[in-house]
């Protein structure tokens, strides 16, 4: 089985939920789409669930058109953002729900319900109604009912963004050997959270304001982001930005923030470029640049630092819990070796991954084109 | 502003019961005036019981609210002088922003004057000048949660601010500006402010002292380095920080602690024999090394995960298992490697409760 979008477009009440949208999505492979809130995300979940119709361009499934095929036939099983249960039906018969509808006798229900809960670790909740379920518990018994429908294509729309962080991260890693395991159905998954696909280490659709901005492996994505939209949408924070003019062997970032570019850019030509540099890369080191705080969050077991350098704004990362007030000064430095350079189109020119010379790096890119 | 003390405060919803269920369990808290506080933890940990206790809405079944070191225990919401910010924008949608502003003075009977002033300088704080005259139901959700921080703001003599999850409602990509306004406000104005959250992220960022809550108890008071690096609990271990602490079983002997066959020297004394002992040590202060170190245990890699800007990598002795945190740009270690434990990071708990020398 695949699934293949062709230059779908769809738009509600004049606004463009979905934009020139084309992917093929081969069957036995786990699919991970991330993008902001009204990325699209959403749209393009239920328009395979058979819940949205297209405005224009061609979905089919194995060469039939799709758009024709209603929801009921698509054998699909779905896990929402809230925890979907039959509040009736205690949790045992919430898993067996469809198995009951498919007519399965009942030593095999019992048998298909126990196995999908003991992955899930939810056996001992069988007997109750999920209402006596915490949150977390209640999407495991969502989830265990998608996982035992015998359907194929299971979706899953942000399924851990209203638990909160811990048992995000306990789900998180449950998830990443389930899905990986679903190797006789296809597996979409959004989320917002960049970590959450790296973790989950699937195939990764980008998806900014209603288009697919990149397709690739989590890793291949996370080095190589084709512009610089995937850099900001698929980096937590999103990666800093700054433009920047190449003179004479330094990087003018501003009137007063230039570096001597360092050995393995030495070929980039001279001109406007705009740089690419993650959080966790802008080094807190004594006698570098100074720069005011502008505020300290912390996150998880990181420190994440809003700076300004002179006119630039820049988030700094840093491991650990720190405080830092309003206004307290910090001195910071970029890591060049990780810098990314991107054209003045905001198109990947040099990836600090591609562990060469940008010179080979632009030879790379024309070959592309 | 004000201090605020909570005494032996505990709170039953059935307290006559023969043994009584407590949603809160007796303690003790005293906030300093000026001071920003947070209490976090997951629903049903008893946050929002304290919260009404604090606003007036519920009268503890134990124990004392001074504010000032006045008992207000037993006042109405109206005389505490408390102001609140809920989850939800709460404002007059037919009304001005101005005269959104504006209400909680004219209440008070403030003088035409004296409001205008006020109005003024809370809008300029938060940037609303420019719209004070449009109407409050013509602007975006975090614009209108910011009118509701400003209502609960422009009262000058309010003892405390109080804020349920002010910034639920607010987009992803905006709460860095409101959390920094916020942060602001407390610098600048030295308003004594309690929010009330299950974000661990904004409880960290917001407050200098967070209390960490769990099932009606609280864990530990402290600010967001000491929870980070001395945990008081094993669960605050465990809460704060991603990945969790780790935490390993272990014996006591004479001259120290046994994990599995790992020794480690310490001077430990008054720990009964029949107590649960963990040692606790965080993923950041955990490494490997190829050959054997001081303090090392030979360990073999069992998982690495590269989430790019970082990596976990998760070893085994024993019956152990260790997650350590690692820089993406290190070379990651597999196989059999050299497990080392930072040991002025280790942390021993006792029956679940941080070890310090009697």
């Amino acid at each position: 089985m695949s699934i293949v979008a062709e230059n779908i477009n769809l738009t509600v009440d004049g606004e463009a939920y979905l934009r020139n949208v084309s992917f093929e999505l081969p069957n036995e492979d786990f699919f991970i789409i991330v993008g902001r809130t009204k990325a699209g995300k959403t749209t393009l979940l239920r328009l395979l669930a058979g819940l949205e119709e297209i405005d224009s361009g061609r979905l089919t499934l194995d060469g039939n058109d799709l758009t024709k095929m209603p929801p009921w036939e698509r054998k699909v099983g779905m896990v929402y953002q809230q925890f979907i249960n039959y509040p009736h039906l205690n949790n045992f018969e919430n898993i067996a729900f469809p198995l009951r509808r498919a007519g399965l006798p009942e030593d095999k229900i019992a048998e298909a319900v126990n196995k999908v809960a003991s992955v899930l670790g939810v056996e001992e909740f069988l007997e109750k109604l999920p209402s006596e379920l915490s949150g977390g518990q209640q999407q495991r018994i969502a989830l265990a009912r998608a996982l035992v429908k015998d359907s194929k294509l299971l979706i899953l729309d942000e399924p851990l963004v209203n638990l909160d962080y811990k048992l995000r991260e306990q789900l998180r890693e449950e998830f990443k050997n389930i899905f990986n395991d679903q190797r006789e159905r296809l597996v979409i998954y959004s989320t917002t959270e960049p970590a959450e696909a790296m973790e989950l280490n699937g195939t990764v659709i980008v998806m900014h304001e209603g288009e697919i901005i990149q397709i690739g492996a989590a890793e291949e994505v996370y080095n190589r982001p084709a512009n610089t939209r995937v850099a900001e949408v698929f980096n937590d924070p999103p990666m800093n930005l700054v433009r920047g003019v190449v003179e004479g062997n330094r990087i003018h970032f501003n009137q007063d923030v230039i570096m001597a570019l360092p050995d393995h850019l030495q070929t980039l030509a001279a001109g406007r470029y705009t740089f690419g540099i993650r959080a966790a890369d802008i080094n807190l080191q004594p006698n570098a640049y100074a720069s005011e705080v502008q505020l300290g969050e912390i996150n998880g077991s990181e420190t994440i630092l809003h700076i300004k350098l002179g006119d630039i704004s820049l988030v700094t990362e840093q491991e650990g819990v720190h405080q830092y007030d309003l206004g307290a000064s910090a001195s910071v430095d970029f890591d060049l070796d990780q810098l990314y350079i991107f054209d003045n189109n905001g198109d990947l020119l040099f990836s600090p991954a591609a562990n060469s010379s940008v010179e080979k790096a632009m030879q790379d890119q024309e070959k592309d084109n | 502003m004000a201090s605020i003390d909570l005494k032996n405060i505990a709170h039953s919803y059935d307290p006559t019961a023969e043994d009584p269920v407590f949603a809160l369990q007796p303690f003790n808290l005293h906030w300093e005036d000026g001071g920003t506080y947070a209490l976090l933890g997951p629903s049903g940990c008893g946050k929002s019981t304290m919260l009404n206790i604090m606003s007036g809405l519920l009268t503890p079944s134990h124990g004392q609210l001074l504010v000032d070191n006045k008992d207000v225990t037993h006042l109405p919401t109206t005389q505490r002088n408390i102001a609140q910010v809920f989850q939800f924008p709460v404002i007059y949608q037919s009304k001005t922003i101005y005269e959104n502003l504006a209400f909680p003075l004219r209440c008070i009977k403030m003088n035409k004057h004296d409001i205008d002033r006020r109005v003024k300088e809370v809008a300029d704080l938060l940037n609303l000048t420019n719209i004070l005259s449009k109407s409050a139901n013509s602007v975006s959700a975090d614009t209108k949660q910011l009118i509701s921080v400003g209502r609960g703001l422009v009262r000058e003599n309010v003892s405390a601010i109080l804020m349920d999850e002010p910034l639920t409602v607010i987009d992803p990509q905006l709460k860095f500006e409101l959390r920094r306004k916020l942060k602001e406000i407390s610098a600048r104005y030295g308003h004594t402010l309690i929010y009330v959250t299950h974000d661990q992220n904004e409880a960290m960022t917001l407050a200098d002292q967070v209390v960490v809550m769990d099932k009606g108890q609280i864990m530990q008071m402290g600010s967001p380095e000491e929870l980070f690096e001395n945990p008081s609990h094993m669960h605050v271990g465990y809460f704060i920080g991603s990945p969790a602490m780790n935490f390993m079983n272990c014996r006591l002997n004479e001259q120290g602690i046994h994990i599995d066959d790992h020794f480690v020297p310490m001077e430990l004394d008054g720990i009964a024999d029949s107590a649960a002992l963990n040692m606790g040590v965080r993923p950041e202060y955990v490494s490997f090394s190829d050959t054997p170190v001081a303090n090392s245990v030979p360990a073999e890699i069992v998982e690495v995960q590269n989430l790019g800007k970082y990596a976990i990598a998760t070893a085994k002795f024993g019956n152990q298992k260790v997650k350590a945190r690692l820089s993406g740009k290190s070379k990651l270690p597999s196989g059999k490697t050299n497990l080392v434990l930072h040991k002025e990071h280790m942390r021993l708990y006792v029956d679940g409760h941080l070890y310090s020398a009697s």
